[in-house]
């Protein structure tokens, strides 16, 4: 079916998607890893109007946006296992939770990673908020979409992996068992698919990368500190 | 044929996500009940239907809430099929091309700034407007419509948007056409369609709006 290049960071959630979805349909392809102090030329190239990974190359031409390759990838090789359901009102809700996932829950979360004080409490409140329409609306269902994973699993996948790894890291502990009892559950059924356990980043090299985050966040608060005390 | 309150939706009238809506259920001649929400005042309808969000425009369809005005035009496009080429090519990577620019307007296209800000910030968010309808330009060359030669679902993400160029000119000292005369062109094309003039409300009305909403901000 033609060259398969990705264009990813080694620990972006949203390139892992990808990486499930491609896995999942058996595609082979090449993985190119970016730097993003220093984007490479291609990528400039590929994606112009954002200059932002992942990047799916398909016999030399890109497709951008990690829910649009998602879909991309689902059409394209259409036989065997489909991630959308076929029944329109179900793909709507789909991508209704997909979107609600990549603008409200996942910046939610990382607000809270990156806040302190006062304004992580606030950033706390938001994110649980948010998860507990998740919660909700997983409710009954073994998967997302139901009996069998989907499209959903894959974009709530990061669930499985980062906020654990964030709270080894800094020992900031987000979903527990009683208040998310459906999330946890559905968090050990998905962590269980081998394709899922198998590519997950190296979690030293994770916990080594959050430190930096909040250590540059340290730096400044230093700072702010100082200058209010002069 | 579904009977008229089969489908539903809940808009208000200057919204250019419910114009979307609008838009697609014209193209497919589907008929539908319209209710006027008010912001200020949501009806027990509009939050039961979007619990999550408590935005408009929601589909009814069938008694079930569809939100996201994006995702309520693909589902538009895939639940009524007529003998017109569909909202979103066929063709894997033109729909991809479509569902990447529809995502670019949702966004990218925010020019409320125009009117809220003055003096250097207002400069600032012209040019910003003016650059954003120039990535849009170079997206449509030489193509009749943004994904090819159909009127189509990116199409139809941004031409809502256009009602509100009138405000945006008088209000900014500002003249469109005369900085992207291919994007303009490509508004008077998309403006011919009767789903598209029948659904965009007059921009003087738009105008009108933008004022109220200036006077509420104290501006």
């Amino acid at each position: 079916m033609g060259e398969v290049k990705l264009f990813r960071t080694w620990s972006s959630p949203f390139a892992l998607r990808v990486v499930w979805a491609l896995k999942l349909k058996g595609v082979e392809y090449e993985t190119i890893y970016e730097d993003l102090a220093n984007k490479s030329s291609s990528l400039l190239e590929y994606n112009p109007v954002h200059k932002k990974v992942p990047v799916l190359l398909h016999n030399g031409i890109p497709i951008c946006e990690s829910l649009v390759i998602l879909e991309y990838i689902d059409e394209t090789w259409n036989e065997g296992v489909r991630f959308l359901p076929k029944d329109p009102l179900a793909r709507a809700t789909a991508r209704f939770w997909a979107k609600f996932n990549d603008e409200q829950v996942f910046p939610s979360f990382f607000r809270y990673f990156m806040r302190q004080g006062e304004d992580q409490e606030k950033a706390k409140e938001k994110v649980l908020e948010n998860l507990k329409f998740v919660e909700e609306h997983l409710k009954g269902k073994k998967f997302f979409d139901g009996e069998v994973f989907g499209f959903l699993d894959l974009v709530f996948g990061w669930l499985v992996c980062y906020p654990g790894v964030i709270n080894k890291a800094i020992n900031l502990k987000l979903l527990d068992e009683q208040m998310f009892p459906n999330l946890c559950t559905w968090m050990e059924q998905f962590g269980d698919v081998p394709v899922i356990k198998e590519t997950w980043p190296d979690e030293e090299a994770l916990i080594h990368k959050f430190h930096k985050m909040r250590e540059g966040l340290g730096i400044y608060i230093y700072t702010k500190l100082r200058y209010e005390a002069s | 044929m579904a009977s008229s309150n089969d489908v539903v939706l809940l808009n208000f009238w200057a919204s250019p996500f419910g114009e979307r809506v609008e838009i697609a259920l014209a193209e497919k001649g589907v008929h539908y009940d319209y209710k006027e929400e008010d912001w200020a005042d949501k009806s027990s309808l509009l939050l039961q239907m979007n619990p999550v969000h408590k935005k408009l425009p929601v589909l009814i369809h069938h008694g079930k809430p569809i939100c996201e005005s994006n995702i309520i035009v693909q589902y538009i496009d895939e639940t009524w099929q007529t003998e017109d080429p569909p909202l979103l090519p066929s063709d894997p990577y033109l729909k991809a091309q479509a569902r990447f620019w529809a995502d670019f307007v949702d966004n990218k296209v925010n020019f409320s700034a125009i009117w809220r800000t003055k003096g250097e910030e207002q400069e600032r968010a012209k040019k910003e407007f003016i650059d954003l309808l120039k990535v849009l330009e170079e997206q449509l060359g030489e193509k009749p419509y943004l994904i090819g030669e159909s009127f189509g679902y990116a199409d139809i993400a941004l031409i809502p948007f256009s009602c509100w160029f009138y405000a945006v000119e008088i209000i900014g000292k500002m003249n469109i056409e005369k900085e992207c005369p291919k994007f303009i062109e490509w508004v008077k094309r998309c403006m011919e369609r009767e789903s598209v003039s029948k659904s965009l409300p007059d921009p003087h009305k738009i105008y009108e709006y933008v004022l109220e909403l200036m006077k509420k901000l104290g501006n």
